[in-house]
């Protein structure tokens, strides 16, 4: 499923992190009349920790939970040891038991929303469907999940995003700054490293993406102008 | 007489505790401490190198460094871009810079509906 793989930071990227984008979302939009009506939701939200998003879901009555598991999946200890850490393409792969262990435990049945955002594009190969399936069970259900996934037209660098719900369908999107790490080198050469940076894993067509959530429901896919692909899910 | 504002105790990033502290003045720990920190009234400061493991309650907490375990505050909680909490938080205010780690449940007392 990988189709291409991102290659490493660019100078322009500190440039590119002070911008705040707005982009109308049709898929929070429908999330929005659900939360707009009702009381007392459980929400789920596992993107890059947002004082505005658990400012916004308190704000309505509701309970939020704030789990960033893109960061958490890259705790170097979840890498198998020998030859099963690598894939065929060299690859690391994860402990799927372990990171499911230590994240995303929660009751079954206890959430009426997740908000995925751009996880499963950025996720390690070897967690995807786990999660999925994790995600599956604590959902409620009749519970929601929204997920964004890159067209094959937004290319293999399209930066990571945390997302910020400002309005009703709208939010706002920051670029996830890379981290800089600064060391001398054998020779006594400065080199600048690019750390932690999270880069596009895969493209998922249609298919790919019914198939990943063929456990749930239903499923309402979204087409936006800036190459991403809304998927709203119903357990 | 000083009209000063008393400095808060402060735990160095050598120390280490094990066990519960409880106080009724303000605390700054940039060390280690495992178990339980009760300041009520009052408000607990971790540092950029402090590592806590410990269930808090207190009047308002800002986390700089790493704190594992539940918050109880009555007025405000404050995560610095450098935080890393996992816990739940349950308090009257909440401030979250851009960058902060939280895995946990955030419940604001008093949040009404609008």
């Amino acid at each position: 499923m990988k189709l291409f793989r991102g290659s490493s930071g660019t100078e322009a990227i500190p440039a590119q992190s002070q911008q705040k984008l707005t982009r109308r979302s049709s898929g929070l939009a429908e999330l929005s009349r659900m939360w707009e009506s009702a009381q007392g939701l459980c929400v789920l939200d596992l993107g890059a920790t947002s004082a505005k998003n658990i400012r916004h879901f308190t704000e309505h009555g509701h309970k939020i939970y704030s789990e960033d598991l893109l960061t958490a999946s890259t705790d170097p200890l979840l890498v198998l040891k020998g030859e099963e850490g690598k894939d065929e393409q060299g690859n690391a792969v994860l402990d799927s038991r372990k990171f499911l262990a230590e994240n995303l435990v929660y009751p079954a049945a206890h959430f009426d929303v997740v908000l995925c955002w751009n996880l499963p594009d950025y996720l390690n190969e070897s967690l995807v469907k786990p999660v999925v399936g994790r995600l599956w069970s604590v959902l409620k259900p009749g519970g929601m999940l929204l997920a964004f996934f890159h067209t094959r037209d937004a290319g293999p660098d399209s930066p990571c995003h945390r997302f910020h719900i400002v309005g009703p369908d709208t939010l706002e999107m920051r670029i996830i700054e890379l981290r800089r790490e600064v060391r001398r080198g054998p020779t006594g050469a400065i080199h600048t490293a690019i750390s932690d940076g999270f880069q596009l894993q895969r493209v998922f067509n249609n298919r790919h993406i019914e198939n990943l959530f063929r456990d749930f429901a239903s499923i309402k896919f979204f087409l936006a102008r800036d190459n991403i692909r809304e998927v709203l899910v119903v357990r | 007489m000083s009209t000063a504002a008393v400095a808060p105790a402060q735990i160095g990033k050598s120390v280490v505790i094990k066990g519960e502290l409880s106080g009724c003045e303000d605390l700054y720990v940039d060390g280690q401490v495992e178990g339980s920190i009760a300041l009520t009234g009052n408000s607990l400061t971790v540092g950029p190198n402090g590592q806590v493991k410990a269930s808090i309650d207190a009047k308002g907490v800002i986390v700089q460094g790493k704190l594992e375990g539940n918050i109880q505050a009555s007025e405000r909680v404050e995560l610095r871009k450098s935080a890393v909490v996992t816990g739940d938080i349950s308090t009257h205010r909440i401030l979250i810079e851009e960058g902060a780690f939280l895995k946990g449940k955030v419940d604001i007392q008093g949040a009404q509906a609008k």
